[in-house]
């Protein structure tokens, strides 16, 4: 494996390396690093700087530290897995591969993320999000586990809001404050949390080298649009 | 100079703030070196430090930093003050040329006391009768603008980017307990001098990433107290209104806060009875100063520092403590390349004002 240092090599060459697994070093607010990967495996040392692994599309990128603003934006394909926690504005608008955070994610994770016939972007925080928390959802699924804030509020305000497809799943069996009337809040049976969480949480779980079954403890619940209340008048009246 | 929202241009900026609780001084290069991390977030069209704690042989008198586009701005300053003012010391601020940093005007420092029968004689405590006379100079001598005029603090600010504004300042020769940087991306209006963050009042510091979409509003609103907004930028506005509420109204910060980012009916409606009522009240009795749009500012006074986002969080702020220092930033990247291993890093959440003080035995 390739170790480059961004501040000798530069993010331009470090991006000629192709195919492969790279590791690059010092880091410290340089913008867009990742951005657009296809294929090979990135080890991010540092504080990587706004738009890491934006578009990426196919490429894994994992970061030692902290993830700044807008991580993820508008990713298409791949995985990225951070080890501390994100900033504002994270996977906002994803089309499709896996975001996972193992601390705290910030305001407006998830923002209209999306899904379309085989793509399905996964987003799971370990910790807990910011308020607008998945807010415009249209498809996806969106998994916050709240470890260590066990009890406690894991979402912030806003959770959801203006979301009309996918699923966001909280461990926990607090319904998030301010939860819009358009949203309904169901629990989650043994066998959707068998057939649908364990296998997502289990694939986090290993990315970080942590036990999956702490990560499955207790009760989960499921926000969803209420299919029988549209948005259709919600702007304008039609 | 076309005004407040006669002209746009597109947007970003940086802040950044460091405070060190027991009261040690330090040098403006860490300072320097945090904001030049967010070089990207500002195009060079400002930056600027305010910094506290830096003239303690002067401790008692309040130091004027003030700008003049001429000769004779200077001179019709220099008879409006000696007229109310015991000027003590007056100089030049220093400067090094460098040829990032052009068209500079005239920039000097003067330490002041009010004069005892006109003070006296206005029956205003002097921190009143001080402000007054600076929105004065700022609102009718042309050419001549007040940067700053606090106690034991000052503002140095330009059009460059900021490291560049800190070389020309001499920034390095400094020592304060207290700093705060901004680095310009001008949205609504053309970058100037009297334009750069900080914007402050007394010993009030603001620096702002943002934009206020409520500017005329609160304009509006605080021009009534007597306030006048000539440095035709949004961050002006902040810092009377936190004047006002602070010093007039006798609000404590963190109510101020509740007041410029108040939460939403909705936020209030979930709290319990009594915090309901208290919120309720901020929103009602101070409607007009409620601050919309995305901001994220650093507020610096004497002896502590306030960091604010909007209630949306539209703007990115990061948090860090390491033993007595705090540090404040748009950017992670730019608190640790001052302190590589903090011990406690988080991001504040939405009209979360987080307020630092000076420890009590070191406050003088």
């Amino acid at each position: 494996m390739k170790v480059l240092d961004i501040r000798k090599d530069g993010l331009e060459d470090i991006g000629k390396q192709g195919i492969g697994e790279v590791t690059i070093t010092g880091c410290l607010g340089e913008r867009y690093i990742g951005c657009g990967m296809k294929d090979g495996v990135l080890h991010v040392v540092g504080t990587p700087g706004n738009a890491l692994a934006s578009y990426l599309d196919g490429g894994t990128v994992y970061v030692d530290g902290n993830a700044q603003d807008a991580a993820a934006d508008t990713m298409n394909a791949g995985l990225l897995a951070v080890k501390g926690s994100a900033g504002d504005a994270l996977a906002y608008g994803m089309r499709g591969g896996r975001v996972y955070i193992l601390g705290d994610a910030g305001y407006r994770a998830g923002v209209h993320m999306k899904a379309y016939e085989e793509k399905k972007s996964i987003l799971v925080i370990g910790g807990r999000s910011g308020s607008f928390l998945g807010e415009y959802l249209a498809g996806g699924i969106i998994i916050v586990l709240g470890l260590g804030y066990e009890g406690r509020n894991i979402t912030g305000y806003f959770c959801g809001n203006g979301m009309y497809a996918g699923t966001i799943y909280l461990r926990t069996d607090k319904t998030p404050p301010n939860l819009s009337d358009k949203l309904i809040r169901r629990s989650v049976d043994k066998k959707e949390k068998e057939d649908i969480l364990r296998p997502i949480i289990s694939d986090f779980a290993s990315a970080f080298s942590i036990p999956a079954e702490k990560c499955l403890e207790g009760s989960f619940i499921a926000i969803e649009a209420d299919k029988s209340k549209s948005y259709s008048q919600l702007y304008a009246a039609v | 100079m076309k005004r407040e929202g006669e002209i746009r241009i597109s947007s970003g900026c940086a802040i950044s703030g460091i405070f060190c609780r027991d009261g040690r001084r330090i040098s403006g290069e860490a300072i320097r070196k945090s904001i030049a991390v967010m070089h990207n977030r500002s195009n060079g069209l400002g930056g600027g430090f305010a910094a506290y704690g830096i003239y303690p042989q002067y401790r008692d008198y309040f130091a004027l930093h003030i700008f003049y586009d001429s000769q004779e701005a200077r001179e019709e300053t220099e008879r409006f003050l000696d007229k109310r003012f015991d000027i003590i010391n007056l100089s030049k601020i220093p400067t090094r040329q460098i040829p990032a940093i052009s068209d500079a005007p005239l920039i000097w420092r003067y330490f002041v006391s009010p004069l005892p029968h006109m003070l006296q004689d206005s029956q205003l405590d002097e921190d009143e009768y001080t402000s007054r006379s600076m929105i004065r100079i700022n609102d009718s001598i042309t050419g001549a603008y007040v940067v700053s005029c606090g106690k034991d603090m000052g503002v140095f600010k330009a059009v460059g980017y900021p490291e560049d504004v800190a070389d020309f300042y001499r920034i390095e020769e400094y020592e304060g307990y207290s700093w705060t940087a901004h680095g310009r991306y001008p949205t609504n209006t053309p970058g100037w001098w009297a334009g750069s963050h900080p914007f402050s009042l007394l010993d009030l510091t603001v620096v702002h990433n943002g934009e206020i979409s409520s500017y005329d509003a609160n304009r509006r609103a605080v021009e009534m107290y007597g306030y006048s907004c000539n440095l035709l930028t949004d961050t002006e506005v902040i810092t009377y209104i936190l004047d006002y509420l602070t010093r007039k109204q006798g609000l404590t910060l963190k109510e101020s806060s509740e007041v410029i980012a108040a939460p939403f009916w909705t936020t209030i409606a979930i709290k319990d009875e009594e915090e309901r009522k208290r919120l309720s009240y901020l929103r009602k009795m101070f409607s007009s100063f409620l601050i919309t749009g995305p901001f994220s500012i650093l507020v610096g006074f004497s002896g502590g520092m306030m960091a604010l986002n909007d209630r949306l969080k539209l703007r990115s702020l990061v948090a860090a403590e390491k033993g007595s220092t705090v540090y404040f930033s748009s950017e992670e990247a730019a608190i640790r390349v001052i302190e590589e291993s903090p011990d406690r890093i988080r991001a504040p959440r939405g009209g979360e004002a987080v307020i630092v003080s000076l420890d009590k035995e070191s406050r003088c």
